[in-house]
C-alpha cells in the first residue's frame, strides 16, 4: 500500500483502480486540472526541465526522489499517509472509537465544508505566484518556487480525492468550484480573504511562505488529528511537503537579510535611504513587509470566539495542534482559555470557554512558532553588530476578522484613534513607494550559481547539489 | 594485562539549529524515535540513532545533515544539544588519538596471522606524495569492529564462472576512515580443521573515501568466492564463501584499516594508469569513483585515468556496465578478454602493447602506476610496460626504479 502507482493516469496509492466509477469521475476532472494550470499556473515555464522533488512511496526512503521534470508531467496524484492500526478519535464526545473511514451523517456537511476550505487556499497561492517566476533572483530559488507550485496542485489533488470519494454529487460540483474560483477574481474570487492578496515580488513571497504557508501546517496539524482516517492520512502526507515551502520562506527572508546587513556592515550605514541605494532591501522595509503577512495570515484562524470550532472539535473532526501530545481530558466541556477583546477603551485579557476559543488556541499555537523563527532572523542582524531587531506585531494589530475588526491597533498593542493610525500608518505597513522599491529590484537571474544583488546565495543547495547546479533547464 | 581502554569514536549525528526551521519532518520520519524537540531545538539522541538515513532527504533544509567525530564518551547530550544556537566547531577526528590507538594496536596487529600471500615484487614503500593521510590498524583482530550487511549481490552474470560479489558493509556511527587503495581484515567465524581459529583476510576496498553512498559511512569490497585453489582443484575458500552468503542484515567482524602506500595521488592533476584483473578492479574503482565525484561536485580535475582491465569475457568483468556509462573524455577503458568464443585471448599486457603509444606518452607525466589483481598477472605486465617504453625511446628499468622511489607505482597482488 506504500508505494505509488505510477502505471496510472493519476498515480495514486489508495487503489484507485479498483474503483472505476471514482476513478473515471476523478480522469474527467483531470483535464480541467491540467487546463487551470495551462491558464493559471506558473507563467511561461511549461518547457522548463525543473529538477523536482516526487514521491515514490509514501515511507521515508521513498518520498524524495529527485529529477529534472517539465512541470505539466509532474506526477500530481493522490497519497495518503500510511495507515496507523487500530486508530481511534482521539478528541471530542467520540473519543475512543474507532476511527471513522467513512464520513459519519451527521458530520457531513461539515467535513465538506472543511476540506473544500482547505482545498481552495490550494491552488490560491499557485495563482498568486504564477508572475514570480519572471523575476527569480537565481534559479534555485525558481527551482523552489516551482516545487511549492506543484506541491500546491498535488494537495489541490488530494482534497479533490476526498470529495469526489466521500461527498456524492456535492462532492464533485465542489471539486469543480475549486477551478472556477480564482485569486483575486472580482466575481468568483477565492474563500479566504489572504489568498485574494497579491503576491507581486519576492519578499512578499517568502514572507507569504514563511507566514501564510505556516498556516497550513497548523490548519494540516489540526486536521491531521481528525477522527475521519482519510482525512488524518492525507493531511498527515501533505505536511511532509509543506515543510519545504516554509523553508523556502525562513531561509529566503534570512538570506535577503544577511544580504541587507553585510551591505550596511561593509559601507557602514543604517539610514534606510542609504542602504537602498546599494541596491538592497533595508530592514524597516522588511518590517512593514512582516507586520502586513503577519496580520493578513492571522486572520486566517477566523473569529476569536467560534461554535462552529466548537463543533468541529467536539464531533472529532479537526483537533488541537499536537492533541494528542497535550495531557488534558481532550474534551474540554470544563475548560476556560483567555482571549482578547475590547472593553472600555482598552485591550484586555478575558477567559471565556476553551471549546469556543478554538481558533483563538490554534492562533497561539501559530503565533508561537512564528516568533521563534523571526528571533532566528534577529540572531544574523545580531551577529552583524547591528541593533535594529524585527518584531511580530501584536495579534489584534490590523486585523479584519474578529473582535478587533474595525478597531485600530498599532504594532506593539495599543488601542489608537483613527487619526494616530493615518498619521503612522506608512512606518507600520508597506506603502505604494516599499513596494515599488521591491519591485523596481526584481529582474531574473538565470544563470546558475549568480544571485540577484538583494539576496545572499543560500548555505546549502537542494539535495545536497552544489549552489551552481543546474536546477532548471531553458529549453 | 593493564592495556588501556581503546578508545571509542562515534560519528555523533546533529541537526544545525542555525539552518533548521523546525518543521518536525524529522521527527515523523524517524523509524527509531531518535529525534526530539523543545521550543528552541530539534535534536537527535546519540545512543538512539544508527545513522539509517531515514530523516536525510524528507529534510527539506539539509540542517539534519551533520556527523561530528567525537569520543564515544563525551558524545553532545539531548540536554546540551537543545541549548545550541549554533553548531559547535567541528572536532575533526582527532588525529593524534587515532594515531595513537593505531599505534598501540600495530605490535598486536603485526602478530596477528594474516595469509601471506601479499605481494612482495616491486612496489613503491612509500605513498604518493599528495595522498591524503592513511590511518591503520584502528581495530585489530583482538579488538574488531562490528559492521552490518547493507547490501550483497552478484556483479558477475548468473551464467559466468566466476562469482564476484559486491558487498556493502555499514559502520554506523563507528569511526572507520577509510581511503582509495587501502584494505581491510575479515575475519571469517569460527575455526579450521586444527581447531585454530581462522586467520584474517584482506579485502580491498572498492568505494571511495566518502562511502559507497557519498556521505553515508560505509564502503563496498568486491569478492571472488574461490571454488578451486590456485591449482585447479576443487575447494570451498573460507572467507570468500562466507562473504558471499552474508544476507542484508547480517554482521562481520572487521580489522583495520589497512594499508599506508597503496593510496590514490590527491593533487587532481595527477595521472592515474590503472591495470587489473577481476577483483583487483576494487581499488580501481575506489580512485574512479572519487575523480567522478570531485568532478560532479564541480571541482576542477585535469589528470587523465587510463585503464587496462581483464576479464574471460565481459560477463565476469565486475563494474562492467558502469564502465561503460562513464565518458571517454573521463576514463581511457581498454577491456582485456580471453575466452571470447572464437576470438583470440587477449590479456592486458596484449592491451598495453596495443595502446604502446598513449601508455608511454601517459608514463612520461605526473602519473602514478596501479597494478592488482592476480599474482600470475605481474610478469606479463611488466614485460609489456618495458616493451612499450623501449618502443618509445624511455628506460623501463630505470623509470621503474624512479617512479617506485618516488611512491609513483604500486603493486598489489595476491
Ligand atoms: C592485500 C590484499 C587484497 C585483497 N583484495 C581482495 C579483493 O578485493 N577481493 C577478493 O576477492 N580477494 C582479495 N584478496 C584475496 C583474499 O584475501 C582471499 O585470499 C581470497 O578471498 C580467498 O580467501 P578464502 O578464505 O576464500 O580462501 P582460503 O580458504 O584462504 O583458500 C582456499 C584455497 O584457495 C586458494 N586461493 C586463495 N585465494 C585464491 C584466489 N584468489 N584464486 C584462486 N585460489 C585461491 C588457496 O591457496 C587455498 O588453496 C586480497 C588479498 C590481499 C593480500
Ligand atoms: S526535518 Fe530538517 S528542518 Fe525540519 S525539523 Fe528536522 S532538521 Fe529541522
Ligand atoms: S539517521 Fe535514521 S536513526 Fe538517525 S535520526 Fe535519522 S532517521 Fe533516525
Amino acid at each position: 500500500m506504500s508505494k505509488i502507482d505510477y502505471s496510472e493516469k493519476i498515480p495514486n496509492n489508495v487503489n484507485l483502480a479498483e474503483d472505476k466509477t471514482l476513478q473515471r469521475a476523478l480522469e474527467h476532472w483531470q483535464p480541467n486540472y491540467l487546463q487551470w494550470w495551462q491558464d493559471m499556473g506558473p507563467d511561461g515555464s511549461t518547457n522548463f526541465d525543473v529538477y523536482l522533488r516526487t514521491a515514490i512511496s509514501v515511507t521515508p526512503d521513498g518520498w524524495a526522489h529527485f529529477g529534472h521534470v517539465k512541470m505539466p508531467d509532474y506526477r500530481w496524484g493522490i497519497f495518503l499517509a500510511q495507515q496507523e492500526e487500530d486508530r481511534k478519535v482521539n478528541f471530542g464526545e467520540n473519543k475512543g472509537m474507532a476511527a471513522w473511514q467513512d464520513v459519519p451523517g451527521e458530520h457531513r456537511a461539515n467535513l465538506r465544508r472543511i476540506i473544500v476550505t482547505q482545498g481552495d487556499t490550494e491552488p490560491a497561492s499557485v495563482e498568486q505566484q504564477r508572475h514570480l517566476g519572471l523575476t527569480a533572483p537565481s534559479q534555485y530559488d525558481m527551482r523552489n518556487l516551482f516545487q511549492i507550485n506543484v506541491e500546491e496542485g498535488r494537495h489541490l489533488w488530494a482534497m479533490v480525492y476526498l470529495l469526489h470519494k466521500y461527498f456524492g454529487r456535492d462532492g464533485r460540483e465542489e471539486a469543480e468550484a475549486l477551478l472556477q474560483r480564482n485569486s483575486g477574481n472580482q466575481d468568483n474570487p477565492r474563500i479566504l480573504e489572504a489568498f485574494n492578496e497579491e503576491t507581486p515580488d519576492w519578499l512578499a513571497f517568502y514572507m507569504f511562505t514563511y507566514f501564510t504557508d505556516r498556516d497550513g501546517k497548523f490548519q494540516l496539524n489540526a486536521l491531521a488529528e481528525s477522527g475521519f482516517d482519510p482525512l488524518s492520512r492525507t493531511c498527515r502526507f501533505m505536511l511532509t511537503e509543506e515543510a519545504h515551502h516554509m523553508f523556502v520562506g525562513e531561509s529566503g527572508i534570512a538570506r535577503v537579510i544577511q544580504r541587507t546587513v553585510d551591505i550596511m556592515k561593509q559601507h557602514r550605514i543604517e539610514d534606510p535611504n542609504e542602504v537602498r541605494k546599494h541596491g538592497v532591501i533595508d530592514l524597516q522595509t522588511i518590517q512593514r513587509y512582516l507586520n502586513f503577512h503577519f496580520s493578513v495570515t492571522v486572520d486566517l484562524f477566523g473569529a476569536d470566539q467560534s461554535s462552529n470550532a466548537a463543533t468541529f472539535y467536539s464531533a472529532g473532526l479537526k483537533g488541537r495542534y499536537e492533541e494528542t501530545k497535550r495531557d488534558d481530558d481532550h474534551v474540554l466541556k470544563s475548560h476556560q482559555y483567555k482571549i482578547l477583546e475590547i472593553s472600555n477603551g482598552s485591550i484586555v485579557e478575558k477567559e471565556v470557554p476553551m471549546l469556543n476559543s478554538l481558533n483563538e488556541v490554534l492562533r497561539d499555537d501559530y503565533i508561537r512558532d512564528s516568533i521563534a523563527g523571526v528571533g532566528r532572523w534577529n540572531r544574523i542582524i545580531e551577529k552583524a553588530g547591528l541593533n535594529f531587531r524585527l518584531q511580530t506585531p501584536h495579534k489584534a494589530f490590523n486585523r479584519h476578522i474578529g473582535s478587533f475588526a474595525g478597531h485600530r491597533v498599532s504594532p506593539d498593542g495599543r488601542l489608537v484613534s483613527e487619526a494616530e493610525w493615518a498619521s503612522n500608518v506608512r512606518d507600520w505597513l508597506p506603502t505604494e513607494e516599499d513596494r515599488a522599491y521591491v519591485a523596481s529590484l526584481m529582474g531574473r537571474v538565470i544563470e546558475p550559481g549568480k544571485m540577484a544583488n538583494w539576496i545572499a546565495p543560500p548555505p546549502v543547495g537542494i539535495n545536497r547539489q552544489p549552489i551552481d547546479f543546474e536546477y532548471v533547464r531553458f529549453n | 594485562m593493564n592495556a588501556p581502554e581503546p578508545i571509542a569514536f562515534i560519528r555523533q549525528h546533529l541537526i544545525d539549529p542555525e539552518v533548521c526551521i523546525r518543521c518536525n519532518t524529522c521527527e515523523e520520519t524517524c523509524p527509531v524515535d531518535a529525534i526530539t524537540h523543545d521550543s528552541r531545538n530539534y535534536v537527535v539522541k546519540a545512543d538512539v540513532c544508527n545513522a539509517c538515513g531515514a530523516c536525510i532527504s524528507p529534510c527539506p533544509t539539509g540542517s539534519i545533515d551533520h556527523w561530528h567525530i567525537v569520543p564515544k564518551a563525551s558524545a553532545y547530550s539531548i540536554d546540551e544539544q537543545l541549548t545550541w544556537d549554533e553548531l559547535p566547531p567541528k572536532q575533526d577526528v582527532d588525529a593524534s588519538v587515532l594515531d595513537q590507538a593505531a599505534s598501540d594496536n600495530s605490535a598486536d596487529a603485526e602478530e596477528e596471522g594474516i595469509q601471506l600471500n601479499a605481494a612482495t615484487s616491486l612496489t613503491s614503500a612509500v605513498p604518493p606524495w599528495s595522498a591524503a593521510h592513511p590511518y591503520v590498524n584502528l581495530y585489530t583482530l583482538k579488538a574488531p569492529i562490528t559492521a552490518t550487511i547493507a547490501g550483497n549481490y552478484r556483479l558477475t552474470d548468473p551464467n559466468a564462472t566466476s562469482d564476484i560479489h559486491h558487498i556493502v558493509l555499514d559502520f554506523g556511527t563507528q569511526v572507520f576512515p577509510i581511503l582509495e587503495g587501502q584494505s581491510i581484515g575479515i575475519i571469517p567465524p569460527g575455526a579450521d580443521a586444527g581447531g585454530k581459529p581462522h586467520y584474517m583476510r584482506m579485502y580491498s576496498v572498492a568505494s571511495p573515501r566518502t562511502g559507497e553512498r557519498e556521505g553515508y559511512n560505509n564502503l563496498s569490497l568486491t569478492v571472488k568466492r574461490v571454488v578451486e585453489d590456485h591449482e585447479g582443484n576443487s575447494t570451498l575458500g573460507v572467507a570468500s564463501n562466507y562473504l558471499c552468503d552474508l544476507a542484508k542484515g547480517a554482521t562481520v567482524q572487521v580489522a583495520g584499516p589497512f594499508g599506508t602506500n597503496y593510496l590514490m595521488p590527491n593533487h587532481a592533476g595527477s595521472n592515474i594508469l590503472m591495470i587489473c584483473t577481476g577483483t583487483g578492479s576494487a581499488p580501481m574503482r575506489a580512485m574512479t569513483e572519487q575523480r567522478r565525484r570531485l568532478e560532479a561536485a564541480g571541482k576542477k580535475v585535469d589528470g587523465k585515468l587510463m585503464l587496462f582491465f581483464g576479464a574471460r569475457n565481459p560477463e565476469e568483468l565486475p563494474y562492467f556496465g558502469p564502465l561503460l556509462k562513464l565518458p571517454a573524455h573521463f576514463i581511457d577503458k581498454h577491456f582485456a578478454f580471453s575466452r571470447l568464443p572464437g576470438e583470440p585471448k587477449t590479456y592486458v599486457q596484449d592491451k598495453l602493447r596495443q595502446a604502446g603509444k598513449e601508455v608511454a606518452e601517459l608514463l612520461k607525466g605526473d602519473t602514478y602506476l596501479y597494478i592488482c589483481g592476480l599474482k600470475g598477472m605481474e610478469t606479463g605486465v611488466m614485460d609489456a610496460l618495458r616493451e612499450v617504453c623501449m618502443a618509445d625511446g624511455l628506460e623501463w628499468t630505470a623509470l621503474s626504479a624512479r617512479m617506485v622511489n618516488e611512491g609513483r607505482l604500486h603493486v598489489e597482488t595476491y
